[in-house]
């Protein structure tokens, strides 16, 4: 891996200019391909330029939260395995992936465009417990996206496991119905660099940077709708900088929209 | 559904929309630390301690060319109705990550290389809007540890509540609410150094939402400065002001 120097970044930056000659709104190429591990309720890998990321739901019946005793659970853990970069370490997840998991968590469940309701198999005693995880195997930036479009893909594509007459999951056996989702909520980081705006920062941008804004958005009824907001890095931003992420961050989200309707 | 959260555009606490609950804020409330703050959102208590710049342990985490920041949030296990799990967990690594890039925007790291400055903010009693209170403690006892800093962070929440736009969030506007964005703001950079959100909205909805949690942060900010002034106005050697004013002219 070659160390590119952030200054030189930050110089291209003030002349529009981006290190692997992209404009500031443009991504790399993403893919997103579904069912790539058959022993999850779906799975998806998804590669944005050289990061690639594998997401798999797990179900199983628990025991529901006593302040919504009829909700399914959902629960997002992205790992950064340490085949991914040289700068990550085995162990528990760090402050990184932790945040990553948390991000991605909340576009989907502020969203509300999963039905937890219908995830519900007795009320008060048993509810779906839905596991998203998620292993980044490479890591060349912008994982909040990345780690976004698997969650949804994978959820997407996920049927939920057939009970047998005791409640047990019956193994072996695929499911036919799909878990309830309405609508994509997605995961658009915009990051700031030398005072410019861009988008799907690489780990050369990504050590670049002055700050960061993830803008989690969702589909409801034909408009785009902001369902959360993250901000990140060592530097502040202003309020004109959030109002033209905001607008940066729809338009970017509608386009990976459409790429996961094409590809899922 | 439950009784109305906001009656007449009065909410359940009494509050109008753009007011805050009442703040306190106390600078050195603690001995042992290098400098510390008491600071009260309401029902909302939080306490903060810095220690640094000291040595850095572990020795590989030190910079050659700057201090690092850490900075460390936690519930105390009481401060809940429901007892809280003592020790970490996911949501207070996520909340002590952006406390700390709340703040590293106004601190001069380069000042003190090769050291840690460390900050711990414990929350005594939860009446949401914790991670803003804390910010605002945890700015006023780096401040009062005489740790250089360009400016003061002052930091507080909006939402909205019923479909109303309100400022600085409690209790059961957090838990039944829509949405909650907390931003903590350096006034002298007009710079946004913390900004969260959760909940279904709008850009045009969304910003009157950040302007009103700003203009909560500029109520914060006179009352961390009044906090600040009032201990070293006691500390000040009384009858010496004339003598003073000879040596500034020296």
């Amino acid at each position: 891996m070659i160390e590119i120097d952030t200054s030189l970044i930050q110089n291209m930056a003030e002349s529009g200019k981006r290190i692997d000659s992209r404009q500031f709104s443009q991504y790399r190429n993403i893919t997103i391909e579904t069912n790539a591990v058959t022993s999850a309720e779906g799975s998806s890998r998804v590669r944005i330029g050289n990061t690639e990321v594998l997401a798999g739901i797990k179900m199983e019946p628990g025991t529901p939260f006593s302040d919504t005793p009829d909700a399914g659970v959902l629960m997002v853990g992205a790992e950064l395995v340490p085949l991914a970069s040289p700068e990550f370490e085995p162990g528990p997840p760090g402050e990184e992936a932790v945040e990553i998991s948390r991000v991605v968590d909340r576009a989907i469940r502020e969203s509300k465009c999963v039905d937890f309701k219908k995830l519900c198999i007795k009320e008060g005693e048993k509810v779906w417990m839905v596991f998203v995880d998620i292993d980044v195997l490479n890591d060349d930036g912008n994982l909040f996206d990345a780690c976004g479009i698997a969650a949804i893909s994978a959820l997407l594509s996920s049927t939920i496991p057939e009970l047998d007459s005791g409640g047990k999951i019956i193994s072996g056996k695929k499911g036919s119905e799909k878990i309830p989702i309405k609508g994509i909520p997605l995961s658009t980081t915009i990051v700031k660099i030398n005072g410019k705006l861009m988008v799907d920062p690489n780990s050369a941008e990504t050590r670049a940077m002055d700050a960061r804004l993830t803008v989690g958005t969702a589909d409801k009824d034909g408009k785009t709708v902001l369902c959360s907001m993250q901000k990140g890095g060592e530097s502040g931003i202003t309020e004109e900088d959030v109002d033209a992420a905001l607008e940066l961050a729809i338009e970017k989200s509608n386009e990976v929209r459409e790429l996961i309707k094409e590809n899922v | 559904m439950d009784e109305k959260i906001i009656k007449n555009g009065i909410r359940y606490d009494g509050r109008r929309f753009d007011q805050l609950r009442p703040i306190e804020a106390k600078v050195g409330v603690l001995k042992n630390a290098n400098g510390s703050a008491f600071f009260r959102l309401g029902n909302t208590f939080v306490i903060a301690g810095v220690y640094g710049p000291k040595k850095v342990h572990p020795k590989h985490d030190e910079q050659a060319e700057k201090a690092i920041l850490r900075t460390y949030y936690k519930m105390a296990p009481f401060s809940t109705s429901e007892r809280s799990r003592p020790g970490t967990n996911r949501r207070s690594t996520e909340i002590s990550k952006v406390t700390r890039e709340a703040i590293l925007p106004v601190i001069d790291v380069e000042e003190f290389p090769k050291t840690a400055i460390d900050v711990y903010i414990e929350v005594l009693q939860a009446d949401a809007s914790t991670r803003v209170a804390g910010i605002n403690a945890a700015s006023l006892a780096l401040a009062d540890a005489g740790v250089p800093m360009m400016d003061l962070i002052a930091s507080c929440s909006a939402g909205k509540v019923e479909d109303t736009v309100v400022l600085d969030v409690a209790g059961k506007e957090d838990t039944e609410g829509e949405l909650d964005l907390p931003v903590a703001y350096c006034h002298r950079t007009k710079q946004i150094t913390l900004l969260q959100m959760d909940g279904i909205t709008n850009s045009k909805e969304m910003k009157e939402i950040i302007k009103l949690a700003i203009k909560g942060c500029g109520v914060v900010y006179e009352e961390q400065k009044k906090a600040l002034r009032k201990k070293y106005q006691h500390e000040e050697p009384q009858g010496e002001e004339s003598q003073g004013e000879v040596d500034m002219n020296d």
